[in-house]
């Protein structure tokens, strides 16, 4: 809080350069979110000039070349993939960076760590792939047809984990040793310590990861697509396929004309608003959570 | 320590690694495939070699090239862009500046874009607007404002780490604004910045759908930053899902990948660790 | 606000090679092709043996998807546009070149004692009135429909000849490109999926476990596609603005010549050029 203050101390012009130099990148990283937003506007403007708002999320199904827009279903989809994977990876992830500070000796620590570096650099359409001829056959199995909810779930999983679990590790590194040493000093266990001191200490930093990686399961396409099965409906039991609004726009951008095209820039707007929404909940949580 | 917490301290013990073992065998399993059908063909020609037949022979030497060049653009930019904002926001908290708050949400969102959404945006404004064309450095922009919010996320958690006390004694001790950053607070941030880094990089590297459309599909070698080069990642895209019979050359490719992300992290850390050697104070 | 920005991240980032490009637009040695992604692999080939033929001279092949190619080539963006279906009614304006055929199967797994369809039992499975193979000879389980999403050539093609709509089909699958479907098909014993011929011809050739059937009684292989007895096919075209001159003919012609029948041949579509 220190640094940037006014103060007469500090009187070099360097100094009145970076203050400027710093505002000046924070100003350009977060443009490029208003000039996304704009574009996509931009885009979507013809189809919600003479189709309306609500027709996408009235009309029966989703069939574009057909003049049906309904996006409710892919919506909810999105969501389920989100919330499942959200749900599973975050212990996990959290679970992982615990290990490597607290159960793991140095050595496997170390390797352990490079094993999540290295699962954060995999391409989502290995991934992908991976899914496509292991899981779902797996998944198919227990209940046909394979392709489901429960696949992308699983995948999705996979794929943040490593999001969470360097970012938590990163932020367990900062914890002050002082309170590791002053819980040994009171005989705490290990378990206790972790609990009662460190997690604590530690949640401002948990609570970014998650919403990275809340981020990155929104945001994620291509493995999506490969194993969901991408049927347009609002999927009623895990073993059903679904699609998200991601995959929606990657399968059919390619071939898209006039309205259908706009069409799909407004799944863009609308994953947009959720990912904002979810952002201003996120906010008011953190509110409570962190700075009381 | 009573009988009932040790009891409880070993249950917690053997869930961890029981969840870590978990994890390392699904990555084995993962990983085992890509080296299994990847890593025992793999031949040095592989590696300097044109495509030829759509990819289904010759090598990848021309997309090695480029994939190299865009995450150097990306990360060239990204990293003192991102530093930047990180410092800033890092001085402030949320609540008592709305400017600064501004910022932070809107990171949040950009962090949540999908990478297609990205990808049809860099074509309309840095290939079309800034008429950089299909290029590798509409490819490597593109890649930068999609791993921003990762780094400047994770960087910032590095300087929030830095207790006040430090501030304090160095505006004590009448140091410049610059020479507190960068002794005091640059290699205090340094684990923050290699996650963000080694995030990025891994983001940037595995990402398709954002360069289809801004660096393009052309497997020649690239000779400057404005032609159109394929990425690998692309490159096993359209292997394994648009051209018959690539299968057995998208895992030798997915493994050069990997093989050039441990590379890639090693180095983050080696230069991590020389600024870790800078700082004056031990954390 | 927009050109402001724009202005400054030109200013910031490239300056010195934003010279460059502008010389480098300039040039006339270069023919920038974007569309189907059907059609890059192909293209791309054909194009690095004009570039051995003309030196100097540059082709650029983007993928992306026929819409982009018939978008790309109506604003200029674009020398060519690739698309891998028929010119639709409304964009008659452009100028088409078939370079190519392709066709469209019917794929089940390679273990499905099922070896015909006939049109009707298609129709009904794709609309889900069968949806177990026991009703059409096979063993007692339902049956997996795969199906392409929304706007694909494919899938109009598809819809076209079975005289379906979108609406009426109930998958339980739905993918993108065709070797999606091919795997999806040879990971799943109970499936039913239609792809293109080429790409289903080299899996099968090459071991992986899928079975072409035949569609309206003829057998689904290359041969049936260039005689035009199949009834399912394609023509992968090059399109263009205004009529092409110059280089940009030179390139449409040496891609419809006999020159790159081997190239063609060896992407399993089939030549048209004699």
């Amino acid at each position: 809080m220190i640094l940037l203050k006014n103060n007469t101390l500090f009187l070099w012009p360097s100094d009145r350069i970076l203050v400027w130099v710093l505002r000046f990148c924070a100003v350009i990283a977060a443009m490029i979110v208003f000039l996304i937003l704009l574009f996509l506007l931009n885009e979507s403007i013809p189809v919600l000039k003479h189709v309306g708002m609500s027709r996408f999320f009235f009309d029966s199904t989703w069939s574009p070349t057909e003049g049906l827009y309904n996006l409710l279903p892919m919506l909810w989809g999105t969501l389920f993939a989100m919330v499942g994977s959200v749900l599973i990876a975050t212990p996990l992830g959290i679970i992982s960076a615990l290990f490597c500070h607290f159960y793991a000796p140095k050595p496997i620590a170390h390797i352990y760590r490079q094993i999540i570096q290295l699962l954060a650099g995999i391409p989502s359409v290995v991934y992908g792939f991976w899914g496509l001829v292991v899981l779902i056959p797996l998944i198919g199995q227990i209940q046909p047809p394979g392709p489901s909810l429960l696949a992308g779930i699983l995948i999705l999983t996979i794929m943040i984990l490593p999001t969470l679990a360097l970012s938590a590790d990163a932020s367990l590194a900062n914890v002050p040793s002082s309170y590791l040493k002053g819980s040994a000093a009171l005989g705490l266990s290990r378990w206790a310590t972790i609990r009662g001191v460190v997690l604590p200490a530690a949640k401002s930093g948990l609570f970014t990861g998650v919403i990275l990686e809340i981020g990155r399961a929104i945001g994620e396409t291509m493995a999506i697509l490969m194993v969901c099965g991408n049927v347009v409906q609002t999927p009623k039991n895990i073993f059903e396929p679904m699609r998200t609004l991601t995959a929606n726009i990657a399968l059919e951008m390619a071939y898209a004309l006039g309205d259908h095209r706009s069409a799909l820039f407004v799944s863009g707007l609308i994953l947009m608003l959720v990912i904002t929404g979810l952002v201003i909940c996120a906010e008011i949580l953190s509110r409570k959570i962190i700075y009381d | 320590m009573t009988k009932s917490s040790c009891r409880k301290e070993r249950l917690v013990t053997s869930l961890i690694w029981l969840c870590v073992l978990l994890i390392s065998a699904v990555f084995f399993w993962i990983f085992g495939e890509i080296l299994w059908n990847g890593g025992s063909k793999l031949t040095f020609d592989f590696l300097t070699l044109a495509p030829k037949q759509a990819g289904r022979g010759g090598g990848i030497g021309p997309i090695l090239i480029s994939t190299l060049w865009i995450v150097g653009v990306a990360m060239a930019v990204s990293i003192p862009l991102g530093v930047g904002a990180a410092i800033l926001l890092s001085e402030f908290k949320s609540s008592e500046n709305i400017f600064i708050l501004l910022i932070r949400r809107s990171l949040d969102v950009l962090a949540g874009v999908p990478s297609i959404v990205f990808g049809l945006f860099g074509n309309a404004f840095f290939c079309k607007t800034l008429g950089l064309g299909f290029s590798i450095l509409s490819g490597g922009l593109t890649l930068a404002c999609m791993v921003l919010p990762i780094l400047i996320r994770s960087t910032e958690e590095g300087f929030r780490s830095v207790p006040e006390d430090y501030h304090l004694s160095a505006a004590a001790l009448g140091l410049s604004r610059i020479s507190t950053l960068w002794n005091l607070l640059l290699p205090a941030a340094v684990p923050g910045l290699i996650v963000g880094i080694v995030l990025g990089v891994g983001r940037a590297m595995a990402e398709t759908a954002a360069l289809i459309f801004t660096s393009g599909y052309v497997d020649r070698m690239p000779t400057s930053f404005l032609d159109s080069g394929r990425s690998l990642s692309i490159h096993i895209f359209d292997l394994s899902m648009n051209v018959s019979g690539g299968d057995p050359n998208a895992y030798r490719s997915a493994f050069v990948l990997m093989l050039i992300l441990v590379l890639i992290n090693a180095l983050a850390s080696f230069t991590a660790n020389y600024f870790f050697k800078r700082r004056i104070i031990t954390v | 606000m927009f050109r402001l920005f724009s202005i400054l991240v030109v200013a910031i980032f490239s300056n010195p090679l934003s010279w460059t490009i502008t010389k480098a637009y300039a040039a006339k040695n270069k023919i920038i092709l974007t569309g189907s992604s059907t059609v890059a692999p192909l293209v791309s080939e054909i194009a690095k043996r004009f570039e051995i033929q003309h030196p100097g001279i540059r082709v650029d092949v983007q993928s992306g998807g026929s819409s982009r190619g018939i978008a790309d080539a109506k604003q200029g963006l674009s020398d060519i546009g690739m698309i891998s279906r028929e010119l639709k009614n409304e964009e008659k304006e452009l100028f088409a070149f078939t370079i190519a055929k392709d066709g469209i199967c019917i794929i089940v797994h390679k273990n499905n004692p099922v070896s015909t369809l006939t049109d009707p039992q298609i129709i009904d499975i794709y609309t889900g009135k069968i949806s177990n193979w026991k009703q059409v000879g096979g063993k007692d389980a339902p049956i997996t429909v795969v199906s392409k999403a929304e706007g694909r050539s494919t899938l109009e093609l598809f819809l076209n000849h079975f005289k379906l709509k979108t609406t009426e089909i109930k998958s339980q699958v739905i993918i993108g490109d065709n070797p999606q479907g091919i795997k999806t098909v040879a990971g799943n014993p109970n499936s039913i999926g239609y792809v293109s011929i080429g790409s289903a011809e080299y899996d099968f050739e090459n071991g992986v476990p899928i079975k072409l059937l035949p569609v309206s009684g003829i057998i689904a292989n290359r041969k049936n596609v260039k005689n035009g007895s199949f009834p399912l096919s394609r023509p992968l075209n090059l399109v263009t603005k205004i009529k092409p001159t110059g280089l940009i003919k030179e390139f449409i012609n040496f891609s419809s010549s006999k020159d790159v029948n081997d190239i063609i041949k060896e992407q399993y579509f089939v030549p048209v050029a004699e």
